[in-house]
């Protein structure tokens, strides 16, 4: 059994996700090489070598990869695929681009957001909006998966000096056979905030359309700041363009696996519990007591969220 | 400009599922069942490129069972020219491997210059076949995308993705799967549909298409996520604050 990882990153750093798909990747078994590519990528290289249990980095720095495009990383998992039994990486949104198209090239049905590992070849997976939970087996010759990293512990890191040359020892240079593509990167809109990483935030506040307008959602902000969290948001309030879209938690949007979970605001559709289904604790700020979110949160306040959130944000003890 | 729009019939997504007792599935009979929503922005982003005299045909593909002609007779009804239905049998699952190597072979007769497809559909949630048919094709992918834009002979696509969104340029053909904030799409009224009725849809069984459409994943069993309980009402922002301290205290 041998398992590869493709490790997902933004060309500078490797995303929070990969220590939990290690994690998920130890529970199938096996030796585990994670692929890096992209370009000027050798400290995310390095980074990834240092994950606890990674046998070995595959890395693959050249400028035609500075963009994650599927047409050219799917060629390139494919020629890789013969050495490996499970192909797998995160289910965030570079993995979910990629993946279904390699596994398509292998002729195989791939499995997509895996959320729970029963054995190398049996995964759970949510379907209806996470309402239904698939227990499926796969007898394909090879297994190819996207993990939601949520719901994985992640590994820690390789102590100093293990290793030779702090992980440098373990990364192989791998070459390519000539590739073209004719799709090109014209520009990218990045969310610009300070606040934790969403999917792997121990904190989350958001708010819904009750928030009412972008400006009133700077007291969402402000609440998530004092408990140093990440901030999220309904469909209804990026659709109305309260919040960026990466903000967005559901069905659709992120899916968050918090310790603390605030909504506010928020009703509870169907298509927004999905993505917080495994939030431990939920607090939820509404004014109507039938509300599904209130029905399904530890504890709720009922109430005008214009008068409890400053009040709630004077009253709490700064981080 | 030729486009082919692929949509699903799914369980209507304000049906709240049962899943049944034996763990072999959920229940599908006698429940609502519409267009898969991310589908109908995919169908409505096609629409528009016709109304701009940018696209002289619009087709409408399912893959399905009869009962799919009624999505097919929407899709008409928001404006696509014609419709196929690749009928299957009546519960008969199909992977969407199974379902991008049929699709494949339509783009290969209908030589359509754009393929549009949902990002995912709201039952199995896979997220899976537009990339699939892309690969298969050989041709670009535009996935969850949130805006599209034709230029001569490319097409740009903002796509929706974990820090934000990303425009690319791609070349044409090339395959687009909807987000849906990419547009509002249109209600279909009645007389629409009446005038509907009058489009052709072609019918074809799936399985007179060589393709294997056997599955191959194993389902195992459907069950039910756990349940929570609601919890305590609170009674001021006090008590509120000291919840949050103490839940945030916790490791
Ligand atoms: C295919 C599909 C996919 C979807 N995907 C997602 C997704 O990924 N994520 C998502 O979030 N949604 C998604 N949706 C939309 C979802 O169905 C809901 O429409 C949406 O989540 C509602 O957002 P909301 O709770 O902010 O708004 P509402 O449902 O309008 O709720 C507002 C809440 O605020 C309360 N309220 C009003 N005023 C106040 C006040 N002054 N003080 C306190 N409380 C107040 C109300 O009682 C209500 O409970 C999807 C829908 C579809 C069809």
């Amino acid at each position: 059994m041998r398992i590869l990882v493709l490790a997902t990153h933004d060309q500078n750093r490797l995303l929070a996700d990969n220590a939990r798909i290690i994690g998920a990747a130890k529970k199938l078994g096996g030796e585990i090489d994670m692929l890096v590519v992209g370009h000027n990528v050798r400290d995310v290289a390095k980074n990834a070598s240092k994950l606890e249990g990674v046998n070995k980095i595959l890395l693959l720095d050249d400028k035609l990869f500075s963009r994650p495009f599927a047409q050219l990383i799917t060629p390139l998992l494919v020629q890789l695929a013969d050495n490996y039994s499970h192909i797998i990486t995160s289910s965030n949104s570079v993995g979910r681009n990629i993946f279904p198209r390699l596994a398509a090239k292998l002729d195989l049905m791939p499995i997509t957001d895996v959320i729970k590992i029963h054995s190398i070849n049996c995964f759970d997976r949510p379907i209806y909006a996470g309402n239904a939970i698939e227990t499926v087996k796969n007898e394909q010759a090879k297994t190819i998966l996207t993990i939601r990293a949520s719901e994985f512990e992640k590994v820690g890191q390789e102590k100093e000096g293990e290793g030779e040359g702090e992980g440098e020892g373990k990364i192989e240079n791998i070459k390519i056979p000539k590739l073209a593509i004719n799709t090109s990167f014209i520009e990218e809109y990045r969310t610009k905030s300070d606040s934790p990483d969403l999917t792997t935030a121990s904190i989350v506040v958001a708010g819904g359309r009750a928030i009412g307008s972008k400006e009133n959602f700077a007291l969402v902000k402000k609440l998530a700041k004092k408990l140093n969290a990440a901030i999220g948001a309904t469909r209804a309030a990026v659709d109305l363009g309260y919040a960026p879209n990466d903000w967005q938690i559901g069905q659709t949007g992120k899916v968050i696996a918090p310790k603390l979970y605030i909504a506010i605001g928020i009703s509870g559709a169907l298509q927004h519990i999905a993505g917080i289904s495994g939030a431990k604790k939920i607090v939820a700020i509404n004014d109507d007591i039938d509300a599904p979110m209130v029905k399904i949160a530890d504890y709720s306040l009922i109430g005008d969220l214009n008068e409890i959130l400053p009040d709630l944000i004077s009253r709490l003890k700064q981080k | 400009m030729k486009i082919l729009v692929a949509l699903k019939r799914v369980v209507d997504h304000n049906v709240r599922i049962r899943v049944k007792e034996d763990g072999s599935g959920v229940e599908t009979e006698n429940v609502r069942h519409s267009m898969n929503p991310f589908c109908k922005h995919a169908v409505e982003a096609a629409v528009q490129i016709k109304e701009q005299n940018k696209a002289k045909e619009i087709i409408a593909i399912s893959i399905g069972p009869i009962e799919a002609k009624d999505v097919l007779l929407n899709a008409l009804a928001m404006g696509c020219d014609r419709a196929i239905l690749l009928k299957t049998e009546k519960e008969q699952k199909i992977e969407p491997l199974a379902v991008a190597k049929l699709l494949k072979i339509i783009v290969q007769q209908e030589k359509p210059d754009l393929v549009f497809l949902g990002k995912q559909a709201i039952d199995d949630d896979a997220n899976q076949t537009g990339q699939m048919l892309a690969g298969l094709l050989d041709w670009p992918q535009g996935t969850f995308s949130s805006k599209i834009e034709l230029e001569e002979n490319r097409v740009n696509v903002t796509r929706e993705v974990d820090f934000g969104r990303a425009k690319i340029s791609m070349p044409i053909p090339a395959v687009i799967t909807a987000d849906l904030r990419l547009n509002v799409p249109r209600k279909t009224a009645l007389p629409m549909i009446i005038k509907a009725k009058k489009k052709p849809i072609n019918i074809m069984e799936a399985k007179d298409f060589n393709v294997d459409l056997q599955n191959r994943l194993i389902v195992e069993r459907i069950s039910e996520p756990p349940k929570r309980e609601g919890g305590k009402i609170l009674n001021n922002v006090q008590e509120l604050a000291n919840i949050i301290n103490e839940l945030e205290a916790e490791k």
